[in-house]
């Protein structure tokens, strides 16, 4: 048994509350004696509690919630969840959108929140390693002051962290010039499914062997759970040029930034948003946004010189586009206020609804403005009001279906309309996701983008990582192709949705 | 996808079959790394021919048999090129090997080059991974599993991969003189900064203005003179982590030509193998088994083995 010192005397009071006990108690007991017993909770307010992440998905009870401190710790878990025959699923700060770490036949949860010290920061090799509960925009913040950073910068990023953006393979506005997580993620330390601890990658360029570490990436739990992570860090760059772009149509930003790439010209990030969620932002934050049917925010970062020729070239092409407006932020305060608006979006929309349902999707760049022209079309027929702000220089939708959850009948509504808007996406040489994953959200979509044989190699590579199906189960791959001891898993279990 | 360019994957599928061992033939340009391919593999080769460069899109639709040469001078009509090495022989070889360019710095990786690839399975099925867009989580990362993996886990047959626009200046800088760590230290985003243990050369890449100012900036740490490009480098590569190059002259006998921030060493001695041993290895064997159980794709070649 662990050490018990003052937290011991915390969990025997919870345990006064008749806790532990019930039809896990030997379970809990296994757990709670690898790590120590006021790090397993098996209350089950606080079990219903993880029903949700940040998604419309709700899962069902949760199992035993394990909060370990070390590689060690997590391995013990794995394997005890194994001799018990639970499944595990990781979760880190529960802000996932497409459901991936929601429980399904209740597994034990392996919380990351305690593993979130930055472990080394290594400016010759610039990487830093980080324990996977480390927080997105904590990291950064730390590497500021080195004149470094982590790229990918997901909306999230106050709250998620490192290890779900490595799930998830996370994105955010300044990937498109810096490309996503899996970019970033140099080595892994990773507990198998099986319970092996092993170094996926390197901090050398070539470690040998297959891209194990690029095949974990992007796996949403189901491949095993990173304990600890080697991310490149990305210099600072010494110039920056945000601008701020007004169109009266959509079209015209749309446009502006297919022919941005056209013309040679890779920004940091290209965002836009239309005139709903503009209006909403504004008078959220005061960012200083126009009243226009969209705008466009665009940055340049690099050089001194390319960086202002850039800039200039990035608004002539607006203007040629009907750009009513062109404003370049002045100063890193006026900067800091364009991007704290594009940040806050999706807080300010409950201005508008109560709730959202936020889509991600990818299609062609020289698609977007009529596959925007199609979303509007699709919330009006269901008559919902559907608001979009998004990574457009990636081709990265983002529309949000907003909704009253009280209004009977709302949610059918929203899920056909979010079905019809990935068949659009699709249907314009598009994608699935973009960046959120597909979780339990979108893996019965998988079909309408691979075949069964791609399917079935899909399900190979995760049968290496995990020939038990112990992680995750019922995540991504649909269950046709699955692993075939889930059965239980088949369809998404009745009440999933809201 | 044109009715043609399937009958080239289902042509290439039906030539490699679902029976005996096969090889893949590109140009020969690495052909014994991770191991000659064992005597008796039927030798195959993928469909040629860059079937659609989206420039505003920033992809490629190209046939692995396609040369890299004639990739990236089909790119460059557009004003644009992609990660792959200036020299390596096929597209799909260079995949397959997984060698970045000299110029790694500026082009990005392979591995992260690779958005979809379709290949021809141990089992003769044309397979996709990966989607057509610059950005995708749809699905497990098929591409990154399969750079690098010599053909051992599936043939490449076509693929899209991710281009990049030119530079609209570039320049080859070398110097006997300079600490290449400290010149290293002191580029934004220079195209490559490399070192033969004495000799330096800098690729600066960007704006004309930039450019210049970089190539001024650097004369404080030492002298320059305008070089035609990279160094002539072996046919090895070994690779350390960017912080160990400093030591590599007493590391790497022969010649050798490190790239500094990247930690790869183009040598003409082989590397030490390196062994996949406890849970990894087992790793590697399960996915092997998983996409060729009966091991007929390039049999004896082992992705990490050397050159």
């Amino acid at each position: 048994m662990a050490t018990v010192g003052r937290r011991g005397s915390l969990f025997r009071l919870r345990r006064a509350g008749g806790t532990p006990v019930g039809p896990d108690g030997a379970l809990v007991a296994a757990l709670a004696g690898a790590l120590s017993p006021d790090r397993v909770r098996n209350d089950s307010a606080e079990r219903s509690l993880l029903a949700r992440d940040a998604s419309v998905f709700k899962g069902g009870l949760s199992g035993p919630i394990c909060f370990p401190t070390s590689t060690a710790e997590v391995q013990a878990i794995m394997r005890i969840s194994l001799a018990y025959g639970r499944a595990v699923v990781p979760r880190g700060a529960g802000t996932g959108l497409a459901g991936g770490a929601i429980p399904l036949g209740a597994p034990v949860v392996v919380s990351t929140t305690k593993m979130n010290r930055i472990l080394e920061v290594d400016l010759d090799d610039r990487v830093a390693w980080v324990e996977p509960g480390v927080v997105n925009l904590d990291l950064s913040n730390h590497l500021r002051p080195l004149g470094f950073h982590f790229a990918p910068d997901p909306s999230s990023q106050q709250a998620c962290t490192i290890g779900g953006n490595v799930a998830n393979n996370s994105g955010g506005p300044h990937c498109l010039a810096y490309g996503v997580t899996s970019h970033h993620v140099v080595a892994l330390d990773v507990v198998l499914p099986d319970g092996d601890v092993v170094t996926l990658g390197g901090v050398d360029p070539e470690p040998g062997g297959y891209d194990l570490r690029g095949a974990f990436v992007g796996g949403e739990g189901t491949l095993g759970i990173a304990t600890r992570i080697a991310v490149r860090i990305t210099p600072n760059p010494p110039a920056v040029r945000t601008l701020l772009l007004a169109f009266d149509s959509i079209e015209g930003a749309a446009t502006t930034v297919s022919d941005v790439i056209a013309a040679g010209i890779v920004p940091a990030a290209m965002e836009v948003m239309d005139r709903l969620i503009t209006r909403a932002v504004e008078n959220f934050v005061h960012a200083g946004y126009p009243d226009a049917a969209a705008v466009l925010l665009a940055e340049v970062d690099g050089m001194e010189a390319g960086t202002a020729i850039d800039a200039e070239r990035i608004a002539a092409i607006g203007r040629a586009n009907g750009a009513i407006s062109v404003r370049v932020a002045a100063d890193d305060e006026e900067r800091a206020r364009l991007w704290k608006g594009r940040k806050t979006a999706f807080g300010a929309v409950a201005q508008i609804a109560p709730s959202y349902y936020l889509h991600d999707t990818v299609v062609p760049r020289s698609a977007l403005a009529s596959v925007l022209r199609s979303v509007y079309a699709i919330g009006e027929a269901h008559q919902l009001t559907i608001v979009n702000v998004f990574h457009a220089g990636d081709g990265n939708l983002h529309p949000l279906i907003l909704f009253d959850p009280l209004e009977p009948g709302v949610l059918e509504r929203v899920h056909a309309a979010g079905a019809e808007i990935v068949a659009a996406s699709l249907d314009a040489g598009g994608v699935l996701s973009g960046e959120h994953g597909i979780g339990v959200e979108k893996r019965d979509y998988m079909h309408l983008m691979f075949g069964p044989d791609d399917l079935d190699h899909q399900n190979r590579l995760r049968r290496a990582f995990d020939p038990m199906c112990r992680a995750n189960p019922g995540k991504v791959i649909p269950s046709s192709h699955s692993c075939a001891d889930i059965q239980a898993l088949r369809s998404v279990p009745t009440g999933v949705w809201g | 996808m044109t009715a043609r360019a399937v009958a080239a994957l289902d042509d290439f599928a039906a030539e490699v079959g679902t029976v005996g061992t096969v090889a893949v033939e590109g140009c020969r340009t690495r052909w014994s790394a991770g191991g000659p391919p064992e005597p008796g593999a039927r030798l195959v080769r993928a469909p040629e021919g860059v079937l659609e460069h989206r420039p505003e899109e920033m992809t490629v639709r190209v046939r692995a048999g396609t040369a890299v040469a004639e990739l990236h001078s089909a790119l460059a009509e557009k004003g644009q090129r992609s990660a792959l090495p200036e020299r390596g022989g096929t597209v799909g070889g260079a995949l397959a090997v997984g060698e970045d360019d000299l110029s790694v710095l500026g082009r990005g990786r392979v591995r992260d080059a690779l958005l979809q690839v379709r290949y021809v399975s141990a089992d003769g099925r044309v397979v996709t991974g990966g989607g057509p867009t610059v950005k995708n989580v749809s699905g497990f990362d098929l591409p990154r599993l399969f750079v690098g993996s010599l053909g051992t886990l599936g043939l490449i047959g076509e693929v899209i991969l991710r281009t990049n626009p030119i530079p609209p200046a570039s320049e080859w800088l070398s110097s006997p003189d300079a600490d290449p760590f400290a010149v290293a230290a002191s580029l934004h985003k220079p195209g490559a900064v490399l070192w033969d243990g004495v000799r330096t050369w800098v690729q600066l890449e960007g704006h004309a203005d930039d450019v210049g100012a970089q190539a001024r900036a650097l004369e404080t740490l030492g002298s320059w003179e305008p070089a035609s490009g990279p160094p002539e480098v072996g046919p090895h590569r070994w690779s350390l982590r960017p912080g160990e190059l400093r030591g590599v002259p007493d590391r790497i006998a022969g010649d050798w030509v490190a790239s500094i921030g990247v930690g790869t060493v183009f040598a003409s001695e082989a590397p030490p193998l390196r062994s996949l041993a406890g849970g990894l290895g087992r790793l590697a064997k399960r996915m092997k088994a998983e996409f060729d159980p009966t091991g007929r794709l390039n049999p004896g070649r082992h992705p990490g083995g050397g050159i």
